[in-house]
């Protein structure tokens, strides 16, 4: 472009703050939005929590008196002790089995494209449907255990989707059949990325393919296993569409879960306070899964840029 | 391992990953078997089954005939729900996200680093910290039970993904090739048309196939500032189960699910290598 195309754009009489402005604008307005959104409704989310808000929000204070009120009810008390099994459970076995697909699919296997895309499929498909689709196959008197029945092993049991000790297992099932394949995906990534000098050599050693797993692969995936396992606790905090779907909660109060008493107490209940409350507890559960990782990727990037 | 030692037992690894994979289609087609069986034929046996003759009339039932809550319309008016909420919120974030990823990381402003770490907060958020605000906001400005609010709060929030996804991707253009083009008189527009735009087709389809993912599939969103007629699919489907939790009607339900799940199955289907992108790009942040 010469320097006369470059003169030309806008008539000179305007002030160049004019001329940029639908640049500004452009640039501002989403950025700003977005950003603002984010801060002033968690503000005004934790706000909401210290006021004794029931059906509407009204301006007062109450102090801790909703956070004391929530951690007092056994629906929270239940919905934590579930998020604490159903976030270990899932997270160590949707690890696992990422991993182990992962190092099946690294053998050199043919179809490898193939059963990649069927282990990733459900991450395609809504929380909703993976819910009501277990929701069927473990239902026991519609899914495996009539199955079994019909094929006649009569004292066949599989119901722990209406048994209450058991019903948050079928969440478990559910989620990780969801997003093994998320962990699978990341994994593979890091076997391909080993270096292939190092094994080589290894095998020169004398090395079989047992002990260069557990001396050279599996230790340099430590990483990624930090990182699988910080957005799977993320996602199992957040549970709640595939719960909705699969058992609602129930039997009774059985499967509930954070997310589920937050969404009850604010749009059920009508007790905005005390939702907020919850869904600020939530939060803070939540940081005490990130704050750490955070910290631990800093350190990670200043040893890295040291060496 | 990419060597041969492992030749003998090779077979087991064929073995165990068939076995896998055949549980992991399981669900998928347990459900396509079920939609083309009649209720009765699924009642006499179990959810697992072969069709006894084809029963197409649940696709025609699902799509445009059965009933939730009052009104008998099939899932057809709330796909129509979904498709207008999904696809305009997938355009307006990604353009959006496609300038605001831009400027954070090529055209440089003051205070681009601050805007930028804030913005990103959002892919952490939970959903329910923003519910309450959402509710009151929507009510004040109309917009609570439309379609309207729901594309707005998807563009918004949906900006958190794509200026991130954006802005990963474009730190990788050289700014010598921006200053150039700035010292040549091209603008903030005329840049992005010009130079940005065309080196972007990777990154917009990633972006797009994740947005329309996440947006189709999301449901509390939908079921907390919709309700009857204004609902996206996700959140008709949990109400047609509760319809029909009397005499239900698995072979319909069946293919209601089918059809809610084809439009993200397909775009899986189409653009795998990009929806897999976007998953590991969203992990790494």
């Amino acid at each position: 472009m010469s320097k006369a195309a470059a003169l030309r754009p806008g008539p000179p009489s305007l002030p160049e703050w004019v001329r940029r402005l639908p640049e500004y604008l452009m640039i501002w307005v989403p950025l700003l939005l977005s950003a603002a959104h984010l801060v002033s409704f968690s503000l005004w989310t934790i706000w909401i929590s210290f006021t004794p808000s029931t059906l509407v929000p009204v301006t007062g204070w109450v102090g801790l008196r909703n956070y004391s009120a929530v951690a007092a009810s056994r629906n929270w008390q239940i919905a934590f002790d579930n998020l604490l099994l159903f976030g270990c459970a899932f997270v160590v076995l949707s690890a696992a089995t990422g991993l182990i697909l992962a190092i099946l699919l690294d053998q050199r296997i043919r179809g490898e494209n193939v059963l990649r895309s069927i282990f990733l499929y459900p991450l395609a498909v809504s929380f909703v449907v993976t819910g009501t689709v277990w929701s069927w196959l473990l239902n026991p008197g519609l899914g495996i255990q009539k199955l079994v029945h019909d094929l006649g092993w009569t004292t066949f049991r599989f119901d722990w989707l209406i048994d209450r000790d058991m019903a948050i297992w079928t969440i478990v099932i559910a989620a990780i059949w969801q997003s093994s394949g998320f962990a699978m995906a990341l994994f593979l990534a890091g076997l391909r990325s080993v270096d292939a000098d190092i094994i080589k050599a290894a095998q020169i050693d004398g090395a079989g393919p047992v002990r260069i797993y557990r001396r050279i692969i599996l230790p340099s995936l430590w990483p990624i296993t930090i990182t699988v396992v910080v957005i799977q606790l993320q996602f199992a905090i957040s549970t709640f569409d595939l719960v909705r779907a699969l058992t609602n909660g129930g039997p009774g109060i059985a499967t509930q879960l954070p997310a589920l008493v937050v969404y009850d107490l604010m749009f059920q209940r009508s007790l905005l306070g005390r939702g907020a409350a919850a869904a600020v507890l939530m939060l803070l559960i939540l940081l005490a899964v990130l704050l750490p990782y955070a910290a631990w990727r800093y350190i990670q990037r200043r040893r890295a840029a040291h060496a | 391992m990419r060597d041969r030692t492992f030749a003998p037992s090779r077979i087991w690894i064929y073995l165990v990953v068939s076995l896998i994979a055949a549980a992991w289609l399981a669900p998928l087609i347990v459900v396509v078997l079920n939609s083309l069986r009649t209720n009765e034929e699924i009642a006499q046996g179990s959810m697992i089954g072969w069709p006894q003759h084809l029963a197409w009339a649940n696709y025609a039932a699902a799509w445009s005939g059965f009933c939730v809550a009052e009104t008998c319309a099939g899932i057809r008016p709330y796909m129509l729900n979904s498709a207008l909420v999904t696809i305009p919120a997938t355009i307006f974030s990604t353009l959006l996200g496609a300038i605001a990823g831009y400027a954070v990381s090529l055209w440089r402003f003051r205070g681009d680093t601050w805007i930028y770490g804030i913005v990103t907060l959002g892919l952490f958020l939970p959903q329910q910290m923003r519910l309450l605000p959402w509710t009151i906001v929507l009510r004040d400005i109309g917009l609570i039970n439309t379609l309207a609010g729901l594309v707005l709060i998807h563009t918004i929030q949906g900006l958190s993904f794509t200026t991130l996804f954006c802005r990963n991707y474009y730190v990788a253009i050289p700014h010598e090739l921006i200053r150039a083009a700035r010292i040549d008189g091209a603008g903030f527009f005329r840049i992005f048309w010009r130079i940005i735009l065309p080196l972007s087709g990777p990154i917009l389809i990633v972006t797009v196939i994740w947005q329309f993912t996440h947006i189709w599939n999301e449901f509390l969103y939908g079921v907390t500032f919709t309700n009857g007629q204004q609902q996206p699919v996700t959140a008709a489907l949990i109400a047609l189960s509760a319809a029909v939790a009397d005499i239900p009607q698995h072979g319909v339900q069946s293919a209601a699910v089918i059809i809610a799940a084809l439009p993200t199955l397909l775009i899986y289907l189409l653009g795998g290598k990009y929806f897999v992108r976007g998953l590991t790009a969203g992990a790494v942040k």
